[in-house]
């Protein structure tokens, strides 16, 4: 905990703003760390993902555009300090009245928390209980974060690629090609990564894992190859349009199994009645739900990250 | 015999422990970035791998567990120099040059042939 | 000892704090945005602290425990990454976009700029 104090400060003084995306991607490690330590493996899992690999590389393709040094404040922000030290103290006052760390008669551990350890086994049979509850019992939260991807997916591609033009397209940056030893190494990693990220896909309901995380980790290699051989080459070898369609169809995925529940005469997202058993229905459900997770969390990080990258090349142009 | 595994074992994982710790040390201390960087990969490759390899000597019974661990150790025996490599790269391509003797001036030839004198201008931004 | 006990809450409302400063004090666009993650992360800290239960364990069930950690807000924090990491996504699309059109991201640049435009129109 100490660390992660020192690196949120380190931070915010640190005029140069790569070494603060750094930072942001040490903290994010950091924290993936301490949930290890607080027994959130699924979170952990996430965190380290996410927030140490996706966020790091878009706010590096950012900074690539908009410069690395930020300006020199031209006074000294006594209003904010003071601000920031109140709510602090307000907070803190208004912990004192919190639960103990760590105990077991807390509100939050009392009430809806041992029903779903309980149950969970018999009612959907899958060891991993966050993935039952993510996938079933709180189904439809996690169908409204599928169309919030969807939606900042949608959200980059209008603001970032449309508006450029299609002739600046051809003068991207050149492919690494003298780098010869990432390149022999990523060629045998690639392949391992998306095995991996199918591992983790369908194993989820037995140890950390799920739709998002494998989502992630997909993206992840395919940035890695964008990243050594061309933005442009990976652009062909991923085929942006047919990388949009999937990322609709996954969240088409997700909305057919909650209709198709409704079809065969129960809630919108009660998988029981998919199937003649009903532990079998909700395995059934679950499956599917967490493949259309996977491919639309997998495509709109990719889609991200190639609008980020495509518009480095627009950028130079204009600045040369 | 089980006695034995389970000495071995910790004795691996408290000299990969102790690398981590020299490893940490040594990146405050060396007075150059890639002697830094050197002590870095050192405390990646050999510390990370020894505790794994210790870690393996104490699974009893799971064989999916030992697979991961190997698995692990693979991934991280390729991943972490070909990390340290691109690293390196990227800082001789941004001017830093290593510090060869305690004179500052000189330089290997091979370093000057593929990458060029040193752009004063870059490692006055860097320091 | 209660003071023990809530040290694990001050700190995360340290980490908030930092972060909540970050976000009002710089004028950097994307400087505020990794405050915004640091803030983000911290309040996650904060919920998988809560759901922690001593003597617990990972919230998979197996028969050798009988013990497990809350799964509840992990759960919910496993959205929250994944929403924030959206935001963060469109929030450098937008400080892209800007830097695009006003040719900074300095805050008080662009207002000067603004109004500037502002006084020229009217």
């Amino acid at each position: 905990m100490a660390f992660l104090a020192i690196t949120a400060l380190s931070l915010a003084f640190t005029k140069d703003l790569f070494a603060s995306v750094m930072f942001t991607g040490i903290y994010s490690l950091l924290s993936a760390a301490f949930f290890v330590l607080m027994d959130a493996v699924d979170v952990a899992f996430t965190e380290a993902a996410v927030g140490a690999g996706i966020s790091t590389i878009l706010m590096l393709t950012t900074i690539t555009m908009t410069g690395r040094y930020e300006n020199n404040k031209k006074y000294h922000p006594k209003i904010a300090l003071t601000v920031v030290v109140i709510t602090g103290i307000m907070l803190i006052f208004g912990t004192v009245d919190m639960p103990a760390f760590g105990s077991d008669t807390a509100p939050a551990q009392v009430h809806v928390a041992p029903y779903y350890i309980m149950q969970s086994g018999e009612d959907i049979d899958i060891p991993n209980i966050v993935t039952s509850v993510l996938a079933s019992y709180r189904g439809f939260d996690t169908f409204g974060e599928v169309v919030v991807v969807f939606t900042a997916l949608v959200g980059v591609l209008g603001l970032l690629e449309f508006s450029r033009k299609e002739s600046e397209l051809g003068n991207a940056p050149a492919p690494m090609s003298q780098h010869k030893v990432l390149r022999i190494v990523s060629k045998i990693l690639i392949p391992a990564i998306m095995l991996f990220a199918l591992y983790v896909q369908f194993h989820g309901e037995y140890s950390p894992g799920g739709g998002f995380q494998a989502g992630v980790i997909f993206a992840s290699s395919i940035i890695l190859y964008a990243m050594l051989f061309g933005v442009e080459q990976a652009s062909k070898a991923v085929s942006m349009p047919v990388t949009k369609v999937l990322a609709a169809l996954g969240v088409l995925i997700y909305g057919s199994v909650g209709v198709v529940s409704m079809l065969n005469g129960g809630n919108f997202l009660n998988y029981s009645v998919l199937a003649e058993n009903d532990i079998t229905g909700q395995h059934v459900g679950i499956i599917i739900i967490e493949l259309g997770v996977g491919i639309t969390v997998a495509t709109a990080m990719i889609l991200i990250f190639l609008t980020f990258a495509r518009r480095i090349g627009k950028n130079s142009e204009e600045t040369a | 015999m089980s006695i034995f595994i389970d000495s071995l074992s910790w004795a691996l994982l408290l000299l990969g422990g102790f690398i981590c710790v020299s490893g940490a040390i040594g990146m405050h201390r060396f007075p150059d970035f890639f002697s830094r960087m050197h002590a870095a990969s050192v405390t990646d490759t050999l510390g990370g791998g020894l505790v794994l390899v210790g870690l393996m000597l104490q699974v009893e019974g799971q064989y999916i567990v030992l697979i991961k661990l190997i698995l692990i150790v693979l991934f991280i025996f390729l991943t972490s120099p070909t990390a340290s490599h691109a690293l390196a790269k990227a800082a001789l391509h941004g001017g830093l040059r290593p510090k060869l003797g305690s004179n500052q001036e000189e330089q290997d030839e091979d370093v000057l042939r593929s990458f060029g004198p040193v752009k004063s201008e870059d490692t006055k931004n860097k320091e | 000892m209660s003071f023990l006990e809530q040290y694990n809450y001050w700190v995360v409302i340290f980490l908030m704090m930092s972060g909540f400063y970050i976000v009002i004090a710089h004028g950097n666009l994307v400087k505020k945005l990794m405050g915004l993650t640091i803030f983000q992360t911290s309040v996650f800290i904060l919920y998988i602290s809560i759901s922690k239960v001593i003597g617990g364990t990972a919230p998979i069930l197996d028969d050798k425990y009988n013990v497990y950690s809350n799964p509840l807000p992990h759960v919910l924090i496993l959205t929250a990454i994944v929403v924030g990491v959206a935001t963060t996504a469109l929030g450098l699309a937008l400080a892209v976009r800007i830097k695009e059109a006003y040719g900074t991201i300095e805050e008080d640049v662009i207002q000067e700029k603004d109004l500037q435009q502002e006084g020229s129109t009217e």
